[in-house]
C-alpha cells in the first residue's frame, strides 16, 4: 500500500516535471539564444548553452530599429490606458453596486453581453471612425475608449464594492459627505486590493496588445514593442538574425515577467474571479 | 477625459440643494446614472452605433477611400456561393476551434487535478504552468517561429529523439495548422488555474464519504469531481471557444496566413478583406465579419441552452 502511493507520487511529479519543461524550454531557450553568436544558433542539433557566450545581440538589436521609442510608446500607451481602466471602472462600478435605479439589471445584462462580443464586428466601423477624426497615428484610439469602463473590470469591481458593509456608507451620508467623496475616500480605499488586480490585468493587456497598434499606428516612430517584433521579423533579410530577434524579446518581456512575479497572486485572483462568478 | 467626468459630477454634487426637493428614491437613481454615465455613453460610441455601422456596411460597397453604394445581399451571397477562400478559411477555423478547445479543456483539467492532489509546491508548478500564458503574443509568436523551425526548431528536436524526421511545421501546407495548434497549448495555463481554483472550492465532505464508501478514484472523477465541477467546464468552455473562433495575431506574424492559405484565419481573412486588399472591401469584410458574429452567437447559445441540461448547480 505504502510502495503503491509512493509510486503514484513518484509518477505525478515526474509527470509535472515532463510538461513543465516542456512550457519552459520555448523560454529558457529563448533566453539562451539571445547570448549566442549567429553561427551557433542554426546549427543541428540545436545547441542549449551560447558558446561562446556574448551580449552583443542586445545592443545590436536596441540599435537595429528605434527601440528606446518603441519601449517608451508601449509604456505611455500602457500608463495611461491603466489611468483610464481604473477611474472610470471604479466609478461605475461603484454605481452598479451601491444605487437601485430603474433598469439597472437590465443594463447590466447588456454590460456582461457585451464581453461576448466578438470585436470583429465593431471593428471596422470604429477605424472608421477614428480615422474620421484624424486619430490614425496617434495614440488616442488605443488610449480613449478606455475611460468609458471596460466591462470585465466593472464586473469584478462590482463585486468587491458589494461586499463593503452598507453601514460605512450610511455613516458618511449622515456626516453629510457627498457621493462623490464617499466614492473617493471610503470606497477607493477599501478597494485597493481589487484595484491591483484591474491594474494589473490592464498592463498586461495593454502592454501585450497587437492589434491596436497594428491598425493605428502606421508610422515607425509610432509603434510599440509588438510592432516593432513583428516588423523585425518580416524585414526581409533579417529574418535570419534570430539572436537578436531573441534578445529584442526579452527585453519585451521582462517587463511582464517582473510584475508577473511581484503581484502572483493578483494575477491568479483576477483569472480565478473571472472564471467563478461567471 | 476624467477630469471633465468627474467636474460633470461635482457639478451634481453643487445643485444639491434642488436635488433635495427629490425624494431619496429618486436622488439615488440620479446618482446612479450619473456613477454609470462614462460605460453608457460608452457603450453607445463604442458598441451599438458601431455595431449598427457594421451591419449596414455589410449591405453597401464601401471602402474607407470610396464611399460605395447599397447593394443588398450581394456581400453575403458572395461569400456563401461565388468565394471559396471563405468556407476554406471558415473549414480550417472550425477544425482549429474544436482541436484547441478540447486539448485545453483536457489538458487544464488534467493539470489541475495534479496540482490539487496534494503535491508540494503547488504554488510554483501553477506558475511554471501559467507563466507562458502572460507573455506577450507578439513575443510567443516569435519565440514559437523557432521553436516550430522547419530545420533546428525545438519540437523537431524533441521527435528527434522519437526517430522522426524533420517536419517544416510552419512551411508546408500539410503541417503549418497543426503547428499552430501544438502552439496553442501555451495557453493551458489559463484554462488551468481556473480549474484549479473550482477544485479547491470543492466541500471536502464529498470526498470523505465517498472514500468511505469505497470509491476507486476514478469512479470519484467521473461520479463526483466531473458532475461538481460542470459549472466552471461550462465557463472555460464558453470563453475559450469565443477566443479559439478569433484567432489571429500568431497567423498574421509567423505565417501570414500561407503556405497556400493553409492558415488564413477566418479573423486573418476579415483582416485582409478590410485592411490589406486593395482596394479595401470593407462591405465585404463587414458582412465576413457579422457571418462569423451570428456562427459565435449559434454556439454560444447552444451551449448556453445545452447548459440546463449538463452544468449542475448545488443547492
Amino acid at each position: 500500500m505504502q510502495m503503491r502511493s509512493n509510486l503514484r507520487r513518484g509518477t505525478t511529479y515526474l509527470t509535472l516535471a515532463g510538461v513543465g519543461f516542456l512550457f519552459v524550454a520555448p523560454l529558457v531557450w529563448m533566453v539562451s539564444t539571445s547570448f549566442m553568436t549567429l553561427d551557433q544558433v542554426g546549427q543541428w542539433p540545436p545547441q542549449w548553452l551560447p558558446d561562446p557566450f556574448t551580449v552583443e545581440n542586445y545592443p545590436n538589436a536596441l540599435m537595429s530599429w528605434d527601440f528606446g521609442r518603441s519601449f517608451a510608446n508601449t509604456a505611455t500607451i500602457t500608463a495611461w490606458s491603466i489611468a483610464g481602466d481604473l477611474i472610470s471602472s471604479t466609478l461605475v462600478a461603484y454605481g452598479f453596486a451601491r444605487f437601485r435605479f430603474p433598469g439597472r439589471n437590465i443594463l447590466f445584462v447588456i454590460l456582461l453581453a457585451t464581453l461576448m462580443l466578438p470585436f470583429i464586428v465593431t471593428l471596422i466601423p470604429l477605424y472608421i471612425g477614428f480615422s474620421r477624426l484624424n486619430w490614425i497615428n496617434t495614440f488616442l484610439p488605443l488610449i480613449v475608449p478606455h475611460f468609458f469602463g471596460n466591462a470585465f473590470f466593472i464586473f469584478l469591481l462590482r463585486q468587491f464594492f458589494m461586499a463593503i458593509p452598507q453601514d460605512l456608507v450610511d455613516a458618511a451620508r449622515l456626516d453629510g459627505a457627498s457621493e462623490l467623496v464617499i466614492w473617493w475616500r471610503i470606497m477607493v480605499p477599501l478597494a485597493r486590493p481589487a484595484l491591483i488586480v484591474v491594474a494589473i490585468l490592464s498592463f498586461q493587456t495593454n502592454w501585450n496588445d497587437f492589434l491596436g497598434p497594428l491598425l493605428y499606428l502606421q508610422q515607425d516612430n509610432l509603434q510599440t514593442l509588438s510592432l516593432g517584433l513583428y516588423r523585425f521579423n518580416t524585414l526581409p533579410g533579417e529574418a535570419s538574425l534570430t539572436n537578436q530577434l531573441m534578445a529584442a524579446t526579452v527585453i519585451m518581456v521582462i517587463p511582464v515577467v517582473i510584475v508577473f512575479a511581484i503581484f502572483q497572486k493578483q494575477f491568479v485572483q483576477g483569472v480565478t474571479l473571472s472564471g467563478l462568478k461567471g | 477625459m476624467a477630469t471633465s467626468q468627474t467636474s460633470r459630477l461635482i457639478t451634481a454634487e453643487h445643485q444639491l440643494p434642488r436635488l433635495a426637493k427629490l425624494n431619496l428614491r429618486q436622488r439615488e437613481a440620479i446618482f446612479g446614472y450619473l456613477f454609470i454615465s462614462p460605460w453608457l455613453i460608452g457603450l453607445f460610441l463604442f458598441f451599438i452605433v458601431p455595431f449598427a455601422a457594421s451591419f449596414y456596411l455589410s449591405f453597401t460597397s464601401y471602402s474607407i477611400l470610396s464611399p460605395g453604394r447599397w447593394v443588398g445581399l450581394d456581400n453575403y451571397v458572395r461569400a456563401l456561393t461565388q468565394d471559396p477562400v471563405f468556407w476554406h478559411s471558415l473549414g480550417i477555423t472550425a477544425l482549429y476551434v474544436s482541436v484547441t478547445v478540447i486539448l485545453r479543456i483536457v489538458l487544464g483539467f488534467g493539470l489541475a487535478l495534479l496540482l490539487n492532489s496534494k503535491v508540494r509546491f503547488i504554488g510554483f508548478w501553477r506558475t511554471l504552468f501559467y507563466l507562458p500564458s502572460i507573455i506577450p503574443l507578439a513575443a510567443l509568436s516569435v519565440i514559437w517561429m523557432q521553436v516550430l523551425d522547419g530545420r533546428s526548431g525545438l519540437l523537431n528536436q524533441l521527435l528527434s529523439l522519437f526517430g522522426i524526421g524533420h517536419i517544416r511545421w510552419l512551411t508546408d501546407p500539410d503541417f503549418a495548422l497543426t503547428g499552430l495548434i501544438i502552439m496553442s497549448t501555451v495557453w493551458v495555463g489559463t484554462t488551468m488555474v481556473i480549474f484549479l481554483a473550482g477544485l479547491q472550492n470543492l466541500p471536502e465532505e464529498y470526498f470523505e464519504a465517498s472514500r468511505i464508501d469505497g470509491a476507486t478514484n476514478l469512479q470519484q472523477l467521473r461520479f463526483i469531481i466531473i458532475p461538481l465541477m460542470t459549472p466552471t467546464i461550462y465557463f472555460n468552455l464558453l470563453i475559450n471557444i469565443i477566443n479559439a473562433f478569433q484567432v489571429f495575431s500568431q497567423a498574421l506574424i509567423m505565417t501570414q496566413g500561407g503556405p497556400q492559405d493553409a492558415t488564413r484565419f477566418y479573423m486573418l481573412y476579415v483582416y485582409d478583406n478590410a485592411f490589406r486588399y486593395t482596394p479595401a472591401q470593407m462591405g465585404y469584410a463587414s458582412a465576413l465579419a457579422w457571418i462569423l458574429f451570428v456562427i459565435i452567437l449559434v454556439f454560444t447559445l447552444l451551449i448556453v441552452v445545452s447548459s440546463r441540461r449538463w452544468v449542475f448547480y448545488g443547492d
